[in-house]
């Protein structure tokens, strides 16, 4: 027997892919260009981008950012690339980002030696809508990645406190008597429970709050400022706006419209005849009408109910009508939620032997909000988006303020460069939001 | 953030209740604070500086307002209002006083139950062209497109006077001014009409104005004014009286800058009476003596708020015409202080 073998012994050396099937080359020609037609449409496609980035390029970065009015602009233009088409003036934004961003909120609210030490400057410009914007960061870290740690919640917990305070001025008391409201509530709870039985002591622990902030609040608040005084100077209302305007607003209404839409949704699948038309009427009045409607009710009609002298402070009216709008969204989008789960799950729950609200916390919520996360989010970015209808009623949110710089003759005839500001500010936020939701949505994905 | 933020703003922000109107002044002077309504912003009328200062012929007035009754000029606590909400703002007392370009019409003057009390800038529609149309006066526009905002006494002036020309036009509906200036400017529409003055300051902001034209004719009567509410006629004298006191200053050469040694005293009895160095008018209105001095050192006299403002100094470079002072042929013209 000879011992020739006929069977190769050793594996041959993986070889290289043809170089047109690999990298680039390859990937160009089996998405680009395979195929007459699609070569045809991406050299379109691509003559189509050239020409859009090529004017939008130029005239974003060929811009004048140095000038004292659009004239002025007009006239470096000219003399810098020989004409004004196609150039931007962002020599506005220069001139007003402070005011876009923070509307007429004074820099520095305090006057020498109030509360602040001796001299006001050693504190940074805005340094309270600033430090709000940083609390509200810190506060809503620990609520979206559960990965920090639990005590940050604290900061959460005192954060609808101390934003107003610090944003507002004024003393310190007001929010802490509204936050003694909440201690209030759970300590009848907790007390008269045992007394009254359970309706009498959830009855108890919502009136003595009420009563509590009605009656109450402004009265302790006064006698403890008289004895303590720990106050900020007070920012009005008027002076609010800009960017910060729209911040406040959208995240005052989705920090609220969340929990609200919830225990709509909730009633309205409750079986108590009351709740539930209380809960359906709510939602299908609120979205049967516009949010501009609702807005000039606040702006307008309230102000002809009032009493003559009430001085209901338009953007708390602003932010009660833009929650509220929101929440009855909401409760619709979560109400889709619950709907979507199937019916054993609310039947495993009641097995297992748990109440009504240990199957909500436990097993259905935690689906159904999961499932209603992209519609919360879009309800989030719509209502974040709509917070720049206010300008209608003459709050100076970013749109309302483009429209006062471009009243003013320096900046008069300016608009794409304005927009332009306003729109990049939206994105960031709004896209920030959406891809937040994309995160949650892998992170809670359960592979079923 | 949950409702506590509501609660927690409203303690802070405040539902305090104030005290039943007693009388317009009296809550003013209480309050130490004028609260002024405005426009959210229209060229030369009203509008924030880069530091949040408003600035403007209307604010001009809130400001003198302000300064004959508290004495100073920058007690004004200025309220952006839109054409919507303005009316609203001033019949529930949030505004004291409406200083935004506002017509005087009979029916918002009698059925609005507000009260006029007086025209600080004449205004009227108005006919812009580009030169290169070659047209002299609106009447020859017979054809043309016409950019013209929806839903305002403008596009009705527009059709009455087309009517009575027996031309021909058609109508290109735009929102707002900022929109007409685009649709304009690339030539949706020969032809761009609205309030004269509104004209003037659009044309000042094109790259190259001169190849526009504001044509001759002006086909409305738009008086424009600052107003108060109905049924408080103290509060509304002293407005009155205010805007009177620039306007006389003007006819009787009173300018912030000789307003010092004029108010020392002079020969001439009505600037006495005025600065109140003789008489007391100002005693009558329930103000101090120097109420009038004071509300012409805020921002100058009637013609130097013109000037300052929307006069042929400033880009919109608009001409006195019929708001030049009676004695120069204009309609500005004021009772005698006496």
């Amino acid at each position: 027997m000879s011992d020739v073998s006929f069977v190769r012994t050793e594996m041959l050396p993986q070889q290289e892919p043809p170089g047109s099937s690999v990298g680039i080359v390859g990937w160009a020609r089996a998405n680009l260009f395979d195929g007459v037609t699609n070569s045809v449409l991406t050299i379109l496609s691509l003559i189509f981008v050239y020409f859009v980035l090529e004017g939008l390029l130029s005239w974003t970065f060929q811009s004048v950012w140095n000038a004292s009015s659009l004239t002025e602009c007009r006239e470096i233009m000219t003399a810098t690339w020989g004409k004004t088409h196609g150039h931007a003036c962002w020599a506005v934004i220069n001139d007003r980002w402070l005011q876009l961003l923070y509307g007429f909120y004074p820099p520095y609210p305090a006057e020498a030696g109030v509360n602040f030490g001796e001299n006001t400057g050693a504190w940074p410009a805005y340094f309270r809508p600033n430090l709000s914007f940083v609390l509200l960061l810190i506060a809503v870290a620990p609520v979206l990645f559960d990965k920090l740690p639990r005590k940050l919640l604290i900061v959460t917990a005192v954060y609808p406190f101390l934003m107003p305070w610090l944003m507002w001025g004024g003393s310190i008391w007001g929010p802490v008597m509204a936050a003694a409201g909440f201690g209030i509530g759970y300590l009848a709870f907790r007390l008269l429970t045992p007394v009254l039985g359970g309706l009498g002591g959830i009855i108890a622990a919502i009136a003595l709050p009420v009563i509590w902030w009605l009656f109450l609040t402004g009265i302790v608040a006064a006698g403890l400022e008289s004895v303590v005084s720990i106050s900020i100077p007070e920012v009005e209302s008027r002076k609010f706006g800009g960017f910060m305007l729209s911040i406040l607003i959208g995240v005052v209404a989705i920090g609220c419209s969340l929990p609200i839409g919830i225990v709509l949704a909730l009633g309205r699948q409750s079986d108590l005849m009351i709740v539930k038309t209380l809960c359906v009427g709510f939602i299908e009045f609120i979205r049967g009408v516009p949010l501009i409607t609702l807005l000039f009710v606040a702006s307008v009609l309230l102000n002809v109910f009032l009493p003559p002298g009430t001085q209901f402070d338009i953007i708390l009216r602003v932010l009660i009508m833009v929650t509220l709008f929101a929440s009855a969204y909401m409760a619709e989008v979560v109400r889709g939620g619950l709907a979507a789960l199937p019916k054993g799950q609310y039947e495993g729950a009641d097995s297992l032997g748990l109440n009504y609200w240990q199957a909500q916390r436990l097993i259905i919520m935690p689906q159904a909000l999961k499932i209603s996360i992209p519609g919360i989010v879009s309800t989030f970015i719509g209502v974040f988006k709509d917070t720049t209808l206010v300008s209608i009623i003459g709050l100076l949110d970013p749109l309302g303020l483009s429209n006062a710089i471009r009243a003013d003759a320096a900046w008069n005839g300016i608009y794409w460069e304005l927009f332009a500001f306003i729109a990049f500010l939206f994105f960031v936020f709004c896209f920030g939001m959406s891809r937040y939701s994309m995160y949650l949505e892998r992170k809670l994905h359960k592979g079923h | 953030m949950k409702k506590s933020v509501v609660f927690g703003a409203l303690t802070v922000a405040g539902l305090a209740a104030g005290a039943a109107a007693a009388g317009t002044l009296d809550d003013v002077k209480a309050r130490g604070k004028l609260n002024c309504g405005v426009t959210t912003g229209l060229v030369g009328f009203a509008a924030p500086d880069a530091n949040g200062e408003w600035m403007g012929f209307d604010v001009g007035i809130c400001r003198a307002v302000a300064a004959a009754v508290l004495g100073d000029p920058k007690a004004v606590e200025f309220v952006p209002t839109t054409g919507k909400t303005r009316f609203t703002a001033l019949a529930s007392g949030e505004i004291d006083l409406l200083a935004r370009n506002t017509t005087w019409t009979f029916s918002r003057d009698v059925d609005l139950k507000f009260t006029f009390v007086g025209v600080n800038y004449y205004d009227g529609q108005g006919f812009m062209v580009p030169k290169e149309l070659g047209v002299s006066s609106a009447k020859e526009l017979d054809g043309a497109t016409v950019c013209i905002q929806t839903g305002t006494t403008t596009e009705l002036n527009l059709a009455d006077f087309f009517r009575s020309n027996n031309i021909s036009y058609e109508p290109v509906p735009i929102e707002t001014n900022a929109e007409a200036q685009q649709q304009y400017l690339a030539g949706a529409c020969d032809v761009y009409t609205t309030d004269a003055s509104g004209l003037a300051a659009t044309r000042a902001t094109f790259e190259d104005p001169s190849a526009h034209v504001l044509l001759p004719e002006i086909i409305s009567k738009e008086p424009l004014g600052p107003l108060v509410r109905h049924g408080d006629d103290n509060w509304g004298d002293v407005v009155r009286w205010s805007l009177n006191a620039l306007v006389t200053a003007e006819e009787l050469g009173v300018t912030s800058a000789n307003i010092g040694e004029m108010a020392a005293g002079t020969n001439n009895p009505e600037i006495n009476r005025l600065l109140g160095t003789e008489g007391s008018l100002g005693e009558m209105l329930g103000l101090d003596a120097g109420w009038a001095k004071n509300a012409i050192m805020a921002g100058g006299n009637y013609g130097e708020l013109f000037e300052g403002n929307i006069g042929e100094s400033t880009p919109i470079g608009l001409a006195r015409g019929l708001n030049a002072q009676w004695t120069d042929g204009g309609l500005i013209y004021s009772p005698p202080f006496r």
